[in-house]
């Protein structure tokens, strides 16, 4: 065993040409080969690619599908998003337990099934839904948590898990997956018909300055959610100093309540690779990087396989389309379940081989990025539009949406609605007709842009989804009348809690103390003076954290603070003797009245 | 009008924050114009004699009788501060939070290697406290209304709180005075 341990490591780190900077694929590699990281296995890679045996601890223990310790030969991660509670997660997570036998975050005692939580996994229009290694299931039930186990029992192999197909790639061999695309809305941008490669040749046929221009003139802005204007970014990236170039595409959509870039990856992998290579001759880039998160990793062979046939058709490698000097191919970097990796500095971190952390800034990645070298990072749906706009012209593109923020934008709604799924709207729409569109009139509260946007109630219906009035990377979750806010509240601070990267004491410790005051308030023990508490705490929170995780984590405290006050207020009631409701003093005794064998005599009762 | 009155309290901490109070020296005089001392180790006094102003607690709750203390100062001071980091973060006695308390008392009474106690006894005697199962910050015991941080919280900003709040002026804090590293 030991042997072959050692044998196949040397031969992954081998494949991975012994480059410390591939660490994320080597340590994935011996995750999958056995299961776990070893300590011996830690060993063995720093000594094949010769690092610190910490530079390897410190990547094995930061990604949530690595671990050290053993895992079982299938891995089954419950997503347990607000989303999925809503749809009926308790059920579900009952019947795993009693299938299996084992409690959430154990292994079966043959070693071969273990079971997780794992946070959203851009399944929410089909929730609750489960990742069994690389498969993923959707729309379970308590049922199918019992013919699913059953089925696994007999084979332990979770290709053969699927027996129902999705719609278009997904039913596709490469895919085989179950998930639906749940396109409910094409616009005039993503969804429509396109004329492939038309925008590569009109790029192509220009400089790269004037490919900037363009972008800049249709005045696109990121569609991750920042919104910072493309074209600057990629003047910046352009104009720095540095031989090397790079593009990295950001899909690793994690924020919760965000599923339009799968949906993308899916149906329109060539628009996306086609933007990228737009992008890398704009700032003069010869690689592109697709971060993929490793929730998405059953698109893999897909993408793999478009990227294979672009090359093939000289979309990519050596003078493109006969452009001489234009050479540029892609790869992809999988990652490896990290929210904070959709951060686009932590993105570059984990690209280069290291634990998720973010950067600071400046120098910002335009300057100093992948590897020290001037990087433009974009989201998937911001590239596709950079084929579009080549494609259609800038005009074209300006025209379509609100004067601040032109064109489409795609919203992934679920929640209590009756029709969740990928929508593409014109920039502009107001709520109230969304939410008419999506089945919801009778909201109580909508979550735009996901836990690090804003949650609103109907005195908000009648703004606008665009850059200027709110925001949103795509994230549109609906609350019924009958939710409790203030719960909502608190379950999306225990996502950032397990989240937090954990670098900065404002973050790490602030969004605890958070979620300590929401339990505090929900279990009835909360006093009217920690609303302002929460507050102060939130701002504090907002102002000193070091990356845009803790300076949006507040969010959902601060919006439904100030949105949905009277739920918060009919909750607490000031506290007459000046004691903490929270302290249980006979609690707090308990274990030495154990050890003393004897009682207190101050607190008898 | 009598004068106001201000009680202190050293709970689980060093009496650091209290050597504090006597370092603002000279001016000590001064504050015993402005206040008399109630409940205080400054004074001697055991039990409360009236209600007070204010009271200032040093140290966190590490066992029955900080809590017993500590909520006694509530029920009897109008305004409650928490002085230095002990109170404020439980701090140095805190740092037994993450091991068991069965574990603490066996090392400090049994297997340290500096302990002499050849009758292997940990004392229980019944006028001991018990021991609360980790270190409290002051704030999840009982409500607190100003934090003064510091380690000890040194003299000149105890002095300037106790001022401002006697005087009913607002209290300035330069980042100087409350920056400890």
């Amino acid at each position: 065993m030991i042997e072959s341990l050692q044998s196949e490591v040397k031969q992954i780190c081998k494949s991975c040409g012994n480059d410390r900077t591939k660490m994320m694929d080597i340590v994935r590699g011996v995750q999958e080969k056995f299961g776990q990281v070893s300590s011996e296995a830690m060993n063995l890679i720093a000594k094949s690619v010769n690092c610190h045996r910490v530079e390897v601890e410190s990547v094995v223990s930061f990604y949530a599908f690595l671990s050290k310790k053993p895992k079982g030969k299938i891995v089954i991660r419950l997503c347990n998003d607000v989303i999925d509670k809503m749809a009926g997660l308790a059920p579900v997570a009952d019947a795993f337990k009693k299938e299996l036998g084992i409690d959430f975050g154990q292994t079966t005692p043959d070693g071969k099934i273990t079971l997780e939580y794992t946070p959203c996994i851009g399944m929410c229009d089909q929730a609750p839904a489960a990742l069994v290694n690389d498969e993923i299931i959707t729309y379970l039930s308590s049922d199918k948590v019992r013919e699913l186990v059953a089925d696994l029992r007999k084979h332990y192999n979770p290709d053969k898990i699927i027996h129902r197909l999705g719609d278009g790639n997904n039913a596709s061999e490469l895919v085989h997956s179950c998930v639906h695309n749940g396109i409910r809305k094409k616009g005039r941008v993503i969804f429509s018909e396109y004329k492939e490669e038309a925008g590569l040749k009109n790029a192509l046929a220009v400089s790269p300055v004037e490919v900037i221009n363009e972008v800049k003139n249709a005045r696109l802005r990121g569609r991750g959610g920042a919104g910072f204007p493309t074209g600057m970014k990629w003047q910046f990236t352009r104009a720095a100093e540095g031989t090397k170039k790079y593009i990295l595409c950001n899909a690793d959509e994690g924020e919760p309540g965000t599923f339009k870039d799968r949906v993308i990856l899916t149906e329109r992998a060539d628009m996306l690779f086609e933007g990228m290579t737009i992008g890398g001759y704009a700032i003069g880039a010869e690689t592109g990087i697709l971060y993929l998160r490793a929730e998405y990793a059953y698109l893999r062979k897909l993408l793999e396989k478009v990227l294979k046939e672009r090359r093939d058709k000289n979309l990519l490698g050596n003078n493109i389309l006969g452009k001489k000097g234009f050479n540029f191919d892609i790869t992809i970097q999988m990652g490896a379940g990290a929210y904070i990796c959709g951060e686009e500095t932590s993105l570059i971190s984990s690209c280069e081989g290291l634990r998720g952390d973010p950067k600071t800034r400046p120098p910002f990645p335009a300057q100093k990025g992948y590897m020290g070298n001037p990087s433009a990072v974009n989201n998937v749906e911001t590239l596709c539009c950079v084929a579009r706009i080549l494609e259609m012209g800038a005009g074209w593109f300006a025209e379509i949406g609100s004067k601040g923020s032109p064109s489409t934008k795609l919203l992934s709604v679920s929640g209590d609605c009756r029709l969740p799924g990928v929508y593409e709207f014109p920039f502009g729409i107001k709520v109230s007709d969304l939410l008419k569109e999506v089945g919801a009139e009778d909201a109580q509260a909508v979550l735009i842009g996901g836990p690090s946007g804003q949650i609103i109630g109907p005195n908000d219906y009648k703004r606008t989804i665009c850059y200027d009035d709110l925001a949103t990377g795509g994230a549109v979750v609906v609350f019924g009348p009958e939710r409790d806010m203030v719960k909502i509240a608190a379950e999306y601070m225990d996502f950032f809690v397990e989240e937090s990267c954990g670098y900065c004491t404002p973050c790490r410790v602030g969004n605890v103390l958070l979620k300590k005051y929401l339990d505090k308030i929900l279990d009835g023990k909360g006093e009217p003076t920690d609303l302002d508490f929460l507050k102060s705490l939130g701002e504090s929170i907002k102002i000193t954290s070091r990356c845009g995780l803790g300076q949006t984590s507040p969010n959902p405290v601060l919006t439904t603070l100030k949105n949905f006050r009277s739920s918060y207020e009919s909750k607490v009631k000031p506290a007459t003797d000046g004691f903490q409701p929270t302290f249980d003093i006979k609690k707090a005794l308990a274990e030495h009245e154990s050890i003393a064998k004897r009682k207190s005599v101050i607190y008898t009762e | 009008m009598a004068k106001p009155k201000i009680a202190t309290a050293s709970l689980a901490g060093c009496f650091g924050c209290h050597m504090s109070i006597l370092d603002i020296d000279e001016r000590i005089l001064k504050l015993i114009e402005l206040v008399d001392f109630d409940k205080s180790p400054i004074n001697d006094f055991k039990e409360f004699t009236g209600r007070c102003a204010i009271g200032l607690i040093e140290g966190g709750c590490a066992n029955e009788d900080n809590v017993h203390v500590l909520r006694d100062f509530r029920k009897h001071c109008d305004i409650l501060i928490s002085v230095g980091d002990c109170a404020i973060n439980g701090d140095i006695p805190a740092l037994r939070n993450n091991i068991p308390l069965k574990e603490c008392l066996e090392e400090a009474y049994l297997n340290g290697p500096s302990v002499y106690n050849p009758e292997k006894t940990i004392p229980n005697d019944k006028e001991l406290p018990l021991c609360l199962d980790r270190v409290y910050p002051c704030h999840e015991v009982v409500k607190i209304d100003y934090f003064l941080p510091g380690c000890p919280a040194n003299a000149e900003i105890i002095w300037q709180a106790l001022v401002a709040l006697l005087t009913n002026k607002p209290l300035e804090l330069p980042y100087e005075m409350i920056k400890y590293d």
